[in-house]
């Protein structure tokens, strides 16, 4: 119950800042922190739950963000109904990567995941629909009320899908389904062993994990105005939905979010501070300390305080 | 201590600054990706504008101002940038990044508001959106523009037939459906057509191809590291007897260090230019003499013929908007622009309605006498020969290709 | 499509599949005989090149570098190993995923790390066989490919003699296919394993300079690499020596033809190696050879 009072709450505290704050920076970094708060929460469904590294985040939410794209272009089709099909594709193209690698340990899952992006982008490159190489410049539909911008729309919207695939990785988590999942990723043939349908779970997991990063990948082109291949299925995007659980947690749905909240603040700041390349070097050193040493992230370390505490 | 001055810098700015503050001038720059070799000469060349004005006293009696971020040739990252540039910096002026790929996204955003935006060397991206105060500076406006020269100097060699190709990327592919218009209306049959990834390193087996296909002409459409890769892959392999024409649009043939590692390769090449020593804009070469000795302490392009004197000129056209209109307003200052012929040092520049230059001025040169490893000789004349516009000619082509390579 | 053209670029593919055999073979131990999630193989290759690169301003030929460097990396891998080993193979299952992400995230700290070292812009060496060609005719062929594939035979022949005929080389085999036996046998399996993955290593520094040698490199170029070793070693059968001479022939002359194919062109080459390695997995995961 605490839980979903937590979820009204913020996403009030969401439609307050959207109705009374007129910064408008503060929306466009605000979404691209959002953003990655759902790309981490979609790969911890995936990554953390059922213990398969997905190395290829931009592939699923650049086919997402190109689908909204196309469809919008060809039919114009209203922004819900694009982030619908977008989740559909990505998810489709979840379900694929699954069922290629079924009998193969993770690491051929990990492998195949880099080889969809490579696919999908050289795919998106030689689509001169899609823009192709050059990319696609796309005008915003009129804005509908009560928003007064577009970005502030944007913006509500994504908090809302963050919120979203929060309670549905919770879900996922406490039901039978993340059990399962949880015994899959210590030993699948334990697992197998025990009748939990794994090859079942891995496929569902895969699947969702998938959708959500299209959902999340949908609103990109109107956010920018624009598409193009190499920024949409950009290395950062694998990195930091990867970095983020890894630092923050895997085991819990709050993990994901926390280390997302963390890495793309820090994000932002630097871009407007120091150098870029500086701010991917410091994730990377992160990220390996916290596999190294505190592999529960720093969820686990605040459980560890904790009992330290009580002691 | 930098996130101390974030922070302080978003505090100041909430707290509404007297009138009587710097004139403040925001863009991104790349200064790394692909494109951020050329986006650090150019912005020295804005730094070095910033100086001169206000070492004159500034604009209406105000300091300049120059805050650039880098936005590493990244698209994704410019919206984000311009947004805080006005909101939290608030910025007076916006110039574009260098280059279409990361200006492209915030098209929309200046139309909205309704802000004067300076091009940066950017290739048709107010196409779609039609912003009516975007200004362009780069000496082509569309894509015939770019390819007209070339195409005319192959036609007095009396050739048939042409070879495409491309690199997968905005600029080229831009250019390419332009330039294969041209060659169509100009009855040319084309017999070879490629396009190749962005990441390509090894060229041998194109170069192979584009020989096999026998063509006349040669058009190729490249950025820095392919031009780099190609003209190696045409040393080492050759692309056949029959070409008399080959080159184009290959971007980096025109920065320093590209030219001076490519040596005698470059030899026979005719490529679009800028800027190459020989044509006389006024004002220029002073600029370039103070521009290099900046360059070398800077540890960037210490030529600086092909974006800096353009990145200047942006300053200056600036300067002759805000001083004729005596004011900021964006509205006076587009309309300005748009009935002024300006004076640069890149000569003078009118815009079209469309913000491109009503007349374009795209130089084809030919590398001709190249040595090996001598970076000083490109500042005489004579190593580039130009073969178009007429205006500005300085020699004959010399064809076929592999003749001119000897 | 004429005869040469097709000839010349069967050709070239042999000479390139061989360098891609070698630059996989270190990958080939590593991750197919002691079975490490080794996805920071190509970013260490890179930085091989990178190291012949500062060698060669110092005037040192880039092939030798190459072999001057097999020494240092090979400490590196043992150092490398023995990391991993503590952190993650001593601890259980859990490690798959930790560990794969580890490697991930050495991979980026390399390619970063060479970013800020040297720039995002390309490093070329300089020798007398990088510029020139071989010709046959209407044939002609890059020195450097040529070079390279001189080095790489020559790495595949030392690496499988090795394998096969020394104390140590069939050891490194011996634990890949039965740990605990080896173990009875008096032999420490940690310490092999460290050895081999430091021959790995040393590989993959020779396989760097003779990335360069072949063509310009950039710190991002260790992204497109993943995808041909890995294709190379699992079409090639996990932990199988000639297996992976033979993948690397059959990714060299795929790529080599669709480079020419009129149609698909040199937009679908980056892409041909993940495509190969998605459809070995798909429809046979064990790979030519695999065991």
């Amino acid at each position: 119950m605490r839980f979903w009072i937590g979820m009204a709450i913020t996403f009030a505290a969401a439609c307050g800042i959207v109705a009374f704050v007129n910064f408008d920076y503060l929306f466009f970094a605000g979404y691209t922190i959002l953003m990655f708060v759902m790309l981490a929460t979609a790969w911890n469904i995936l990554g953390g739950y059922a213990g398969y590294v997905n190395f290829g985040t931009p592939a699923f939410f650049g086919l997402g963000a190109y689908t909204a794209a196309v469809l919008y272009k060809a039919f114009a089709l209203p922004l819900p109904l694009q982030i619908l099909a977008a989740a559909a594709m990505s998810g489709l193209l979840g379900l694929v990567a699954g069922v290629l690698t079924m009998r193969l340990r993770g690491i051929f899952f990990a492998i195949a995941t880099i080889a969809l992006v490579v696919i999908m982008e050289t795919l998106f490159i030689n689509w001169r629909y899609a823009g192709g190489a050059t990319g696609l410049q796309l005008l915003r539909p009129a804005l509908t009320p009560p928003f007064e911008s577009y970005i502030k729309m944007l913006f509500l919207l994504m908090a809302g899908m963050v919120l979203a695939s929060i309670a549905l990785a919770r879900y996922i988590e406490r039901s039978w389904l993340g059990r399962g999942l949880r015994a899959l990723r210590d030993s699948e043939e334990a697992a197998e062993c025990s009748g939990v349908p794994t090859l079942r779970l891995k496929l569902f997991a895969c699947t969702v994990s998938g959708a959500l990063m299209g959902a999340c990948g949908a609103p990109m082109p109107m956010y920018l105005s624009f598409i193009e291949p190499a920024s949409t299925f950009n290395l950062n995007y694998a990195i930091g939905a990867l970095a983020s659980p890894m630092i923050g947690g895997t085991a819990h749905w709050l993990g994901p979010v926390i280390g997302a909240l963390i890495l793309s603040t820090l994000q932002q700041i630097v871009t407007v501070t120091i150098s870029s390349e500086m701010n991917v070097l410091v994730i990377g050193v992160l990220l390996v300390v916290f596999i190294v040493a505190a592999p529960d992230g720093i969820l686990g370390l605040y459980k560890k305080i904790m009992a330290a505490i009580r002691k | 201590m930098r996130l101390l001055s974030f922070a302080a810098g978003i505090l100041f700015s909430a707290l509404a600054l007297a009138q009587q503050g710097p004139i403040k001038i925001g863009m991104s720059m790349p200064q790394t990706g692909s494109l951020g070799a050329g986006g650090k000469a150019a912005l020295l060349a804005l730094h070095m504008w910033v100086e001169d004005i206000n070492a004159k006293g500034g604009l209406l009696g105000r300091k300049v101002e120059l805050i650039a971020y880098d936005d590493q040739t990244n698209p994704a990252l410019t919206p984000a940038i311009y947004t805080k540039l006005l909101d939290v910096d608030k910025v007076d002026l916006l110039i574009a990044p260098y280059g279409t790929v990361p200006t492209a996204p915030i098209m929309p955003l200046v139309k909205q508001r309704d802000l004067l935006l300076m091009g940066n060397f950017s290739f048709q991206a107010n196409h779609t959106v039609k912003h009516d105060k975007w200004f362009n500076n780069a000496p082509w406006n569309n894509a015939s523009s770019w390819s007209d020269g070339f195409f005319e100097i192959g036609k007095k060699q009396g050739a048939k037939t042409v070879a495409f190709l491309a690199a997968d990327n905005e600029f080229a592919q831009n250019l390419a459906n332009g330039a294969r218009e041209l060659a169509k209306k100009a009855g040319l049959q084309t017999v070879y057509n490629q396009n190749y990834p962005p990441a390509t390193t090894d060229f041998s087996s194109l170069i192979r191809g584009v020989r096999a296909a026998k063509p006349d002409m040669v058009f190729v459409m490249s950025y820095p590291n392919d031009s780099v890769a190609i003209v190696r892959a045409v040393n080492e392999i050759g692309v056949g007897e029959s070409v008399k024409l080959f080159g184009g649009g290959m971007v980096g043939l025109q920065f320093t260090p590209i030219m001076e590692s490519l040596g005698s390769s470059l030899n026979g090449i005719v490529n679009y230019n800028s800027y190459v020593p020989g044509i006389k804009y006024p004002g220029i070469e002073e600029f370039l003499q103070r521009y290099s000795k900046r360059a070398v302490e800077a540890k960037v392009d210490p030529l600086g013929f092909y974006l800096p004197p353009f990145n200047y000129a942006i300053g200056q056209m600036l300067e002759q908007a805000i001083n004729g209109t005596k004011g900021l307003d964006q509205k006076k200052l587009a309309e300005y622009l748009h009935t002024h012929e300006m004076k640069t040092i890149v000569g003078p520049i009118k815009y079209g309605p469309d913000g491109e230059w009503a007349a374009p001025r795209v130089v084809q040169a030919q590398f001709r006498g190249v040595a090996d490893k001598n970076m000083e000789q490109f500042r005489q004349a004579g190593k580039q020969v130009v073969l178009y516009p007429e205006t500005y000619k300085t020699g004959e082509v010399v064809a076929p290709f592999e003749k001119a390579r000897k | 499509m004429s005869f040469d053209l097709l000839l010349e670029a069967v050709l070239f593919g042999i000479l390139l599949g061989c360098f891609y055999a070698a630059v996989s073979m270190g990958l080939s131990v590593s991750f197919g005989l002691l079975d490490v999630p080794h996805v920071a193989h190509p970013a260490i290759m890179v930085l091989g090149a990178y190291c012949t690169w500062v060698l060669g301003r110092w005037g040192i030929d880039p092939i030798l570098a190459g072999v001057i460097l097999t020494a240092p990396f090979f400490l590196l891998g043992m150092a490398v190993y023995r990391f991993y080993y503590e952190a993650f193979e001593k601890r259980g299952s859990e490690a798959g995923v930790r560990g794969i992400a580890f490697f991930f995230g050495v991979a980026l700290i390399i390619e970063v790390g060479l970013i800020l070292g040297f720039g995002v812009d390309q490093r070329m060496v300089e020798a007398a066989y990088i510029g020139k060609s071989l010709s046959f005719g209407d044939i002609r062929l890059p020195m450097r490919t040529l070079a390279v594939f001189g080095v790489a035979l020559a790495m595949s022949a030392v690496l499988t003699l090795y394998m096969s005929k020394t104390f140590t080389g069939r050891a490194i085999k011996a634990v890949a296919q039965d740990e605990p036996a080896l173990r009875l046998m008096g032999a420490n399996p940690v310490r092999i394993k460290q050895w081999a993955f430091g021959i790995a290593t040393a590989a993959a520094a020779l396989g760097g300079a003779m990335l360069i040698v072949i063509g310009p490199v950039d710190p991002g170029m260790d992204r497109v690499y993943i995808g041909r070793t890995f294709a190379v070693v699992v079409l090639a059968g996990l932990g199988s020596m000639t297996g992976t001479i033979a993948a690397g022939l059959v990714l060299g002359i795929s790529e080599s033809i669709v480079l020419i194919h009129p149609d698909l062109g040199a937009s679908w080459a980056p892409a041909v190696s993940f495509t190969l390695l998605l459809v070995v997995l798909g429809v046979r995961p064990q790979g030519l050879f695999g065991r």
